[in-house]
């Protein structure tokens, strides 16, 4: 009897024992594949980050960082060669702050419209169609803001040029509009509804309710949500490239043509400079300098996620 | 279902408020039942009653917080607030109006995002109060009341989420308390907190009890025998007896409530 019992058990076990066996190998494989996914892109971000700074690293064998940093012409493929970064940031900045002055309000507006106050078939509609928003073609965009917008512009302001910053800047907001919105969106809805309840209770209004309490608890959420809108506005191109003029201009005028880090890559990276050339490496330098912007800006998101962490 | 409703020689205080025949369906879900029951104003009334009986859903009819969701109905019947007799329930009744009346306080400490001061001030503000140092007499009333000063009234800018559990809910009850309430509402607000919490709460609501009228949920019966003047015995979606809190424990009428004060219901 006892000795059956045993046999029985011994089977049993090495039953599960090789069944273990067999489920380890198999978690080993898929755990080696997402190790290697992993290891992948970050070597990928490696070498990229490598090349960008090796090439930089040669221009600034040639070009002073002084030069680099205070002079007030970029005229990399002329003779007469400058390499002042402030003027493709200057487009940068002014085509960027354009865009976030349309798509932070906007964005923001929206998220809260549709979080506290939109009833349920409303925002249903709403969120595929602002989805839809981000995910048209941003050339689309870019011809939108050439043959649509800037026409219009200049119905009211004849002196406006056929290129600017401005409309390059206005129609890239509303491209970054759902970029904003969803994810101050998303994180509104995470409010737990015992907050929502609180202030109801204390005798507050629906408006109050989502401004004294939904929106500074999704402090963080909403801070994430700007600094995408921010990376998405620096890193645009095509936008700019088509209808920002790609002409290198040191302003901070909103109605002036202007090339952008971003316009200027393309320009240079589609024309045909020798391998080598100092004006090829122009392309690194302002490809590091723009990734060390979204660095920044990627930084200063993570800080403020983790200072605003939400603590319901 | 009859109301038994005690009467003794001692004169009843004055009533606060008056639950009559009030119906009141989630969805297609009858929830409560032509439910009657007395709150006496300055004293502690206890709702007790096993879960899911429609204890906070008879709580939260008070002050209209069922209106915040699609599909609730209350559907006959109303809470008389008294001295001037409004139908909390009637549809020309703005709900905010109630609620700045009525106060609650949850099951659950859920402070605002915001320092403690802006905790307590809250109430205030939304009702439009500017004045600095009128918000900060209210705001040290409030926590003096809550018992919560001594703690934290060297520390008011710190955010209400950095305190203890125990300290939170009194935060919310001075939070509740800021604006005057007429009437607070609290369900089950021990049951998130240790015994030393819990039994500091009770303590305080006892104290309150001379400056505002209490209506409690609580699923302890010891803790509604300990601290309310009257319990209010309630079983799925009905109130079954109705009775000072002496009574309804010692000797209650009802079988059922007997049942369940001995722990012979399930
Ligand atoms: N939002 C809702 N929609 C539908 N039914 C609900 C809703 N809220 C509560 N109910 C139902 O109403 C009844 C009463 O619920 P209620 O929350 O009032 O119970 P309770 O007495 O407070 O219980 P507990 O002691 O568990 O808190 C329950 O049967 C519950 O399932
Ligand atoms: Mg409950």
């Amino acid at each position: 009897m006892s000795s059956l019992d045993s046999a029985a058990i011994t089977t049993h076990v090495s039953q599960r024992l090789s069944k273990k066996a067999s489920r380890n190998i198999k978690e080993r494989v898929i755990e080696f594949i997402m190790l290697s996914a992993a290891a992948f892109s970050v070597f990928i971000t490696v070498a990229i980050v490598y090349i960008l700074v090796k090439e930089s690293w040669i221009f600034f064998q040639t070009v002073p960082l002084t030069d680099f940093l205070f002079d007030t012409q970029w005229t990399p493929l002329f003779d007469d060669a400058h390499y002042g970064i402030t003027v493709l940031l200057s487009g940068t900045i002014t085509s960027s702050v354009v865009a976030l002055l349309i798509a932070i309000p906007l964005g923001t507006i929206i998220a809260i419209y549709l979080s506290e106050f939109a009833p349920f078939s409303v925002r249903e509609i709403a969120k595929p169609l602002l989805e839809l928003l981000g995910g048209v073609p941003t050339i689309v965009y870019g011809y939108f803001a050439l043959v649509v917008l800037t026409p219009i512009l200049q119905w009211f302001w004849p002196d406006l040029p056929g290129f600017s910053l401005l409309s390059a800047g206005l129609v890239m907001g509303v491209m970054i509009i759902p970029y904003v919105s969803s994810l101050s969106g998303d994180a509104m809805r995470a409010v737990p509804m015992a907050l929502r309840e609180g202030s109801y209770a204390m005798g507050a209004t629906r408006l109050q309710t989502a401004l004294k309490v939904v929106v500074p608890a999704a402090t963080s959420g909403i801070a994430s949500a700007y600094i995408l809108g921010i990376s998405r506005a620096v890193g645009e191109t095509m936008i700019l490239a088509v209808a920002a003029g790609m002409q290198p201009n040191l302003t901070f005028n909103p109605t002036e043509p202007g090339a952008t880090i971003t316009s200027y890559i393309v320009q240079v990276a589609l024309g045909d400079l020798p391998h080598g050339s100092i004006g090829y490496q122009t392309i690194f330098v302002a490809g590091l300098s723009l990734m060390l912007i979204t660095l920044t800006f990627n930084l200063l998101g993570y800080w403020l996620r983790k200072k605003y962490r939400e603590v319901y | 279902m009859s109301i038994e409703t005690e009467t003794t020689h001692v004169p009843a205080p004055a009533l606060k408020a008056e639950v009559k025949q009030l119906d009141f369906y989630y969805g297609d879900f009858h929830a409560l039942k032509k439910v009657e029951m007395p709150v006496y104003e300055r004293c502690i009334t206890s709702l007790i009653g096993p879960s899911g009986c429609g204890k906070s859903t008879l709580l939260r009819c008070f002050n209209r917080m069922h209106d915040l969701y699609p599909g609730n109905r209350y559907a006959g019947g109303g809470i008389i607030l008294h001295p001037d007799n409004t139908n909390l329930l009637s549809p020309d009744v703005d709900p905010i109006e109630v609620r700045m009346r009525l106060s609650m306080v949850f099951q659950k400490p859920n402070p605002f995002p915001k320092s403690i001061f802006e905790n307590v001030a809250y109430s205030l503000r939304v009702r439009g109060m500017k004045n600095k140092t009128e918000l900060e007499d209210r705001v040290q009333q409030a926590l003096k009341s809550a018992a919560l000063w001594n703690e934290v009234g060297s520390r008011l800018n710190e955010l209400g989420a950095n305190l203890s559990g125990g300290q939170q809910q009194r935060l919310c009850i001075a939070r509740a308390l800021a604006s005057d309430p007429e009437l607070i509402l609290f369900d089950e607000p021990t049951s998130a907190l240790d015994p030393i919490a819990t039994a500091s709460i009770e303590e305080l609501l006892m104290e309150l009890k001379d400056q505002v009228t209490i209506l409690i949920v609580t699923h302890n019966m010891q803790q509604a025998a300990r601290i309310s003047d009257y319990t209010a015995y309630m079983y799925l979606g009905e109130m079954v007896e109705f009775g000072e809190s002496e009574q309804l424990f010692i000797k209650p009428k009802v079988k059922a409530t007997e049942d369940y004060i001995t722990g012979r219901f399930g």
